[in-house]
């Protein structure tokens, strides 16, 4: 068992960054972490940038995430997760799906989409050990967009040493049960992305 | 056992652990889950109050009858209920009254940071604040004990990091239900404790001065407040979900941990500056804690380390904490940020608000707001609204620029929820002081900014159950307008001519525009497309701001995923270059 753990989670209203979080807030807990967990709802889910933090240690105080020692962040949008390179811990992972929202400005064209490339760099050179994640295509393939988190989550799970079962006990309790089915496949489709890179 | 919930969640099961009967409130980011999650437990009540200041009367009359009663609002919804609280203050109640206050520093949701703390003393009651979910359960029941042995309301502090953050918290068994009382619930008469005119009143006052002064001595024992043990240096006073955060930053400090921001424990304080060479206060926004520290005679230092806007987090703390030369400076680590363009929150894909905000746009109205979904009218590409401050406000507003003399196309929008909250009195004033001001329900039949509570004009109650649906146009009529429409706004060449002729026509007027939230009805229809062939690159589209029409060569794309088919971008295309894709 790890001292503390700190995982950010960064995307767009409606994509799923809550669920997805509180699923691995749950794992920590079945693990025999204590765990804390924070994010804002309301105004911010309009489709607008939304962050989750959450934390895993043998005690944690705060809910929020101090700069510059987040273990892992999950990109759940690309631009979104360039935003926080500042929270990255020297040696971090940083797991990206692949998947643009246009931001109301670049929509407009008063704005430009950063390149790939951009992405990369800026979370490199926070010391952070950058993984494209084919989150949105595997979701689209398996028939629901909604599912991308989940393959995130898959993805991330090959970095941790908590046991798969517990994973997925986790999924199939917390997802709606007709999507059951449909997120531990998400879910296996995510391990296999990763598994060698581990 | 445990389980992982947020603060609110936390407060809900605790009131139901406590025996709270009643609870009340109307919704309020960060306070709505609370009585979401409180409907849902066995053998209560709960209910949308129509504002927050119906809901703590009811929460009053509840109590008044001795049961324990809860009340929830945000921040600013204990200025509407402010009234009820200063008279509930002096007359206390049989049972107990727990009112919860979502602070929101930053405002992540809010028009204002203010410091509610302020009330507490301003109300002369107490005020608890949790520092995680675990306390937030443990705290409704100390705040329901208070009430019961202090004969006062309890406010119960939390912000936005303590409601929407997540933490263990420990089950217990189900309460059992109490006993079947043989007598039918009575009200039982005490006029001289209930009856506020001034002659009881003045009986009264000495009653609440007296209550604060033992609430105080509470205070230095309560289980609450607890001095920590650390080094000398440095005593830390603080707070609630600060209390975490200066925790991580100052890990040997000595704390004074307040689970109770008002009235303060002197004792325990002077205690606490005797064991340290210096005292420091951690509090958000206002120095609250730290002018009544100062008071004492103890040279705290605070609000001169740690700044009285927006909220903390363990970072920043350890920031200011290193400039003030409290902790070393740790090793600066060269990260740049890029400047990336925002994304800042934005009406639906589907919104129906959309089409009347375009429409003010295109008649170039001054667009009088108020507090909801709609506020997002303001944003570019619409730009569309032009004031905000509080809820129910639009309505007043208009008619204080008509009074001056400004008639050409001034209008009021107002959410239907905001209008059953604080929008009836504005409109029966414009009538009865021969205002001539158009306003505009936007009637999407749910609170949707908050997540899609109902209210009066949805048929339904908290509970679940089938309520009678107030219709907001009937209501107009009712108070004597005579110029009433309702219109469907993804009509919208009809919405423009509507519009036009209300202003136009120098009388008071209402227009309804009605249609469900689609994100509360999850509304959904075949995504639209372009032909490009036929765009002329007008950017008609691209200024009714719908987030899946995107800017590409030669035109606009519409992204399909995001797409809920309702049209309206088709609607205001000249060229009939955007169609509905055929499934």
């Amino acid at each position: 068992m790890k001292k503390k753990i700190d995982f950010l989670f960064a995307g767009v209203g409606g994509q799923g960054t809550i669920l997805a979080s509180d699923i691995l807030a749950e794992v920590g807990l079945r693990c025999g972490y204590d765990v804390k967990k924070s994010e804002v709802h309301g105004m911010s889910q309009r489709g607008g940038a939304v962050e989750s933090h959450v934390r895993w240690g043998e005690k944690v105080y705060s809910p929020l995430i101090e700069e510059g020692s987040a273990d892992y962040l999950l990109g759940f949008e690309m631009l979104e997760a360039a935003r926080w390179p500042h929270f990255l811990a020297p040696g971090a992972t940083a797991l990206v799906n692949r998947y643009r929202i246009m931001p109301p400005a670049v929509n407009l064209g008063q704005a430009r989409y950063p390149e790939e490339k951009e992405i990369e760099d800026t979370l490199s050179q926070a010391g952070a050990r950058m993984v494209w994640i084919e989150g949105a295509a595997k979701a689209r393939e398996l028939g629901s967009p909604a599912v991308a988190g989940v393959v995130l989550l898959g993805a991330l799970s090959n970095y941790l040493a908590e046991p798969v079962e517990v994973w997925q006990t986790v999924i199939e309790e917390m997802v709606p049960p007709k999507f059951k089915e449909l997120n531990v496949k998400a879910f296996e489709a995510g391990r296999e992305m990763t598994v060698k890179s581990k | 056992m445990k389980k992982i919930m947020s603060g609110n969640e936390a407060i809900a099961y605790g009131a139901y652990l406590a025996g709270i009967k009643v609870g009340a409130g109307y919704p309020g980011t960060p306070s709505t889950e609370i009585l979401e999650n409180f409907a849902r437990y066995p053998g209560i009540y709960a209910e949308w109050s129509v504002n927050e200041k119906v809901a703590l009367d009811v929460g009053v009359g509840a109590a008044y009858t001795g049961a324990r009663a809860l009340v929830t609002m945000k921040h600013v919804g204990l200025n509407v209920a402010a009234d009820s609280l200063f008279y509930v203050a002096y007359t206390g109640m049989k049972g107990s009254l727990v009112i919860i206050n979502a602070d929101d520093p930053s405002m992540h949701s809010s028009q204002n940071e203010q410091d509610n703390r302020h009330y507490a003393r301003f109300a002369k009651v107490p005020m608890l604040e949790p520092a995680d979910a675990e306390e937030a359960r443990r705290f409704v029941k100390y705040a329901v004990e208070l009430s019961e042995a202090f004969d006062t309301p309890v406010i119960i502090r939390t912000t936005t990091r303590l409601a929407h953050s997540k933490t263990v918290v420990q089950q217990e068994e189900a309460p059992a239900p109490p006993p079947a009382s043989a007598e039918p619930a009575a009200y039982e008469r005490n006029p001289a404790k209930y009856v506020m005119v001034p002659a009881n009143a003045r009986q009264r006052h000495p009653v609440v001065e007296e209550r604060l002064k033992k609430l105080a001595a509470f205070a230095e024992t309560a289980p609450f407040n607890c001095l920590e043990d650390g080094d000398s240096a440095l005593g830390i006073i603080t707070s609630g979900v600060v209390y975490q955060y200066a925790r991580e930053v100052f890990p040997s400090a000595t704390f004074l941990k307040l689970g109770m921001v008002y009235p303060l424990p002197a004792g325990l304080i002077r205690e606490l500056a005797r064991r340290v060479k210096q005292v420091v206060v951690i509090e958000e926004l206002d120095p609250f804690i730290e002018e009544q520290v100062r008071l004492l005679g103890i040279p705290a230092r605070g609000k001169d380390i740690f700044p009285n806007l927006y909220e903390f987090s363990p970072g920043r703390i350890r920031k200011c904490a290193a400039e003030a030369g409290l902790i070393s400076p740790g090793e600066k680590k060269n990260v740049s940020i890029p400047a990336l363009p925002a994304r800042p929150p934005m009406l639906c894909p589907g919104c129906g608000h959309r089409g009347v905000f375009y429409a003010l746009q295109r008649l170039r109205t001054a667009t009088f707001g108020d507090i909801g979904c709609y506020t997002l009218g303001a944003a570019p590409p619409l730009g569309a609204l032009h004031t905000c401050g509080c809820m129910g406000a639009s309505i007043g507003v208009v008619h204080g620029v008509d009074q001056v003399g400004v008639k050409d196309r001034t209008v009021a929008v107002i959410g239907d929820s905001t209008f059953f909250h604080s929008g009836l009195a504005p409109l029966i004033n414009v009538f009865y002081n021969r205002g001539t001001s158009t306003v505009i329900v936007l009637d999407n039949r749910v609170t949707a900014m908050t997540g899609h509570q109902p209210h009066p004009g949805s048929g339904k109650t908290l509970m679940g159950e089938e309520a009678p649906l107030i219709s907001v146009e009937e209501v107009a009529r009712g108070i004597g307008f005579k110029k009433v429409d309702v219109v469907n706004p993804y009509d919208f060449k009809n919405v423009v001519e509507t519009i036009k002729e209300h202003i136009k026509s120098g009388e008071p007027s209402v227009i309804v525009a009605r249609h469900p939230c689609v994100l509360s009805t999850r509304e959904r229809y075949a995504p639209y497309t372009v032909n490009l062939k036929a765009c002329n690159e007008c950017g008609n589209c691209l200024r009714i701001g719908c987030s899946p029409i995107c800017k590409v060569e030669g035109g606009v794309a519409i992204d399909a995923s995001l797409c809920i088919g309702c049209g309206f971008c088709a609607a205001v295309c000249n060229q009939n270059a955007i169609t509905q894709a055929v499934i």
